[in-house]
């Protein structure tokens, strides 16, 4: 019954099994699970027994860029606090491990937003940085690691002193550290400049569209006027319906109206459903269902910013629908003057593939550049689509399209990625070369042994 | 008149259960007292509950199993202006198979989790049977129901603790003040990270939330999560042939 025999390998770490949010990997695995800055030198200077180390978050990245199988993983879910925020200026400093909702929770009352939020609020601030995320006002507020002012970054060759890095303060590093996947160090703090809202509510358009014409059509006319845009594909329509889908587009509202308890039921998934409910049938019912619903309500409603910008968090576990075998998500940037020829190509690969199933995503990213060398966004078109786990059937689907991002001089997304190919890597984030220098060889990552 | 909020005093405020239930006084605009051995740490947690909205975190770095309370204590009640709640939340859990094999180290255990902890409640059933208000609550553990051999020094020092929080409790029953001894059951924290866990172990915020609810319950006795109360009744009245065959 209970079992309270079992004798203490040493404190502060713990084995469990463990995986990212696409669940394809899970294995036991060395955890370490720090609540104090001063706990954090002894878990990264080198020890013969421990290979390298990784400190994630709360895992949201869907692939390996989190997991690191042979070494330890240092939770820094546990370093959650708040160090500094001044509600005059918007400059909020906390500790790596507070989540986006937390931070929300504060400066919501108090007219301030994160300058731009993926689409789940349960990250981490320190993975927002190391993954560089980007939100759908990327064409405005490019990302995340553009609202950076300074990184706290303990490294395995100094750590008797947590640095201070910033755009001003060892500038190099701090760009490596910028969408650098946790490697250049543990980063223990974050300093961002938070930006000005004047509610909690936004105003948000619903369009529908036909077939990929008028996609491009809403879509260019939608990134001046506004400050969020996003489409959704149903993604098993094919012909004249090729690209048929859903696009939504959202201003702030100006009415002052800052309640910030997300009033939503939280449903959970409880158990994994079994892998035959998602086959082709019930995928494209649910695609044509999503599809007839939210064109019949098309029009403009206001919406708290928690079910506009983070409509999954309503539903937590929502990767347990994929079964117990997971999924992988497969998201990808083409530039401009490629993206329409790409797109084509890519929504046709993917309907004929009859594998996807129901996040297919768009969106246009902005000229805004980042500081990270190896961030993900850049100008032109992203597309993200997630495919339940079928093994080498589903590997064929993506190497496919990956042929199509190439061909288009495109790039994937590392949070998302659990397989793209080294040479793909290495060609689409030319400065993983310049990065390396950076790289604390204390650290490492699955995904980082797989594409170095 | 300046507008205040509840007056609390934390005794190892680093404690994970304790650090969320400061969380949740905070949000509530509360004046919190946080007292912990480490002074960065006890630093930052009094940084973060102000900005989460305590309207006072007062930090104090000081080993509670050392000081003497009847003058520490004062001295924190009057930076507040008054107690409303004390939560005692400090203790060690040590190794039942080391302290088999070490004297120094069970007295250490016992002066630290009962001994200093029940002079810390003695100082502040003075304060409460003077002002007739206000709660003493104080951690222990479902350990000190019934001795088992993984664990029983520990579970002694919280039994003992126990019976002091119900005298107390017993004592302040005809004034508007009162005494609550919460027991946590298996609870996923820093001093149990070693421990393979099942689904019996809850999160600390579930035991926080249970802290921060006791004063409306006014029972002295609170079982988190409440299921262990049953769990502890069965063990409790296992007769020992069964019990003796138990690896607990």
């Amino acid at each position: 019954l209970i079992n309270l025999n079992d004798a203490p390998v040493s404190p502060a770490f713990s084995e469990s099994r463990i995986s990212s949010w696409g669940r394809i990997n899970r294995r036991s695995q060395i955890v370490a699970s720090p609540r104090f800055c001063d706990e954090l030198p002894s878990l990264i200077v080198g020890t013969s027994t421990i290979e390298s180390r990784l400190a994630v978050g709360l895992r949201r990245s869907y692939g390996d860029s989190c997991l690191n199988g042979p070494g330890l993983i240092i939770d820094m879910t546990g370093m959650d606090r708040f160090i500094e925020f001044d509600v005059a200026s918007g400059r909020l400093r906390a500790e790596s491990g507070v989540t986006l909702r937390q931070i929300l929770a504060v400066t919501v009352p108090h007219g301030w937003f994160l300058p731009t939020t993926p689409g789940t609020q349960f990250v981490t601030l320190g993975g927002a940085v190391a993954n560089d995320v980007h939100g759908k006002n990327h064409h405005r507020a490019g990302t995340f690691g553009c609202h950076v002012l300074a990184v706290g970054l303990l490294r395995s060759d100094n750590v008797s002193n947590i640095a201070t890095i910033s755009p001003h303060a060892e500038p190099e590093l701090y760009a490596a550290t910028i969408g650098g996947l946790g490697l250049t160090g543990i980063i223990v703090w974050v300093e961002i400049q938070l930006s000005r809202v004047s509610s909690a509510y936004l105003d948000v358009e619903t369009l529908f569209y036909m077939n990929l014409n008028e996609f491009w059509a809403i879509a260019s006319e939608s990134a001046e006027k506004f400050e969020h845009t996003v489409a959704w594909f149903d993604c098993c329509e094919s012909g004249e319906k090729l690209g048929r889908g859903i696009f939504s587009r959202a201003n702030w509202r100006q009415d002052r109206q800052f309640t910030k308890v997300d009033r939503r039921v939280r449903l959970s998934i409880p158990v994994d459903v079994p892998n035959f409910i998602l086959n082709s049938t019930s995928v494209s019912t649910f695609n044509a269902l999503y599809f007839l619903r939210n064109k019949t309500m098309a029009g403009v409603k206001r919406q708290h910013y928690s079910s506009f910008l983070f409509p999954l968090d309503a539903v937590s576990n929502w990767n347990r629908l994929y079964g117990n075998l997971g999924f992988y998500q497969y998201q990808c940037v083409v530039p401009f003057d490629a993206s329409r020829i790409a797109v084509t190509a890519l929504l046709e690969e993917v309907v004929r593939s009859r594998q996807a199933s129901f996040l297919t995503v768009i969106k246009t990213f902005g000229e805004r550049s980042s500081p990270g060398l190896l961030s993900f966004p850049r100008p032109g078109v992203t597309l993200a689509l997630d495919f339940p786990n079928r093994g080498r059937k589903t590997l064929t689907v993506m190497s496919r399209l990956d042929a199509i991002v190439r061909e288009a001089g495109g790039a994937l997304y590392p949070a998302k990625d659990g397989r793209m190919p080294k040479d793909m890597f290495q060609h689409s984030f030319p400065k993983w070369a310049e990065f390396k220098k950076f790289k604390d060889p204390a650290m490492s990552s699955d995904l980082w042994r797989r594409v170095e | 008149m300046s507008v205040s909020g509840r007056r609390i005093v934390i005794l190892g405020a680093t404690s994970a259960i304790a650090e969320k239930a400061a969380r949740i006084w905070a949000r509530e605009g509360a004046q919190i007292v946080l007292v912990a051995r480490d002074d960065s740490r006890v630093n930052a947690l009094a940084a973060d509950l102000r900005i989460l909205g305590a309207l006072e975190a007062h930090p104090v770095a000081l080993d509670c199993a050392v000081v003497d309370p009847t003058i520490e204590l004062p001295r924190m009640v009057d930076k507040l202006g008054g107690l409303d709640t004390l939560l005692l939340a400090y203790g060690k859990l040590g190794d039942q198979r080391q302290l088999l094999s070490d004297q120094a180290a069970v007295l250490e255990l016992i002066r630290t989790n009962f001994e200093s902890a029940s002079a810390w409640c003695l100082a502040t059933a003075t304060i409460l049977t003077r002002q007739r208000f206000g709660v003493l609550i104080v951690i222990g553990s479902v350990a000190g129901d019934r001795g088992r051999k993984s664990n029983y020094v520990y579970g002694a020092c919280k039994a003992g603790l126990a019976c002091v929080v119900e005298g107390i409790a017993h004592q302040l029953a005809r004034t508007g003040a009162q005494a609550v001894i919460v027991k946590p059951g298996l609870v996923d924290t820093p001093m149990t990270a070693a421990f393979k866990k099942g689904f019996l172990w809850a999160k600390p915020d579930t035991v926080a939330k249970a802290i921060t609810k006791v004063a409306i319950n006014r029972t002295p006795i609170v079982y988190s999560p409440w299921y262990w109360r049953f769990i502890m009744i069965i063990i409790r009245h296992l007769p020992n042939f069964v019990f003796n065959r138990l690896d607990i």
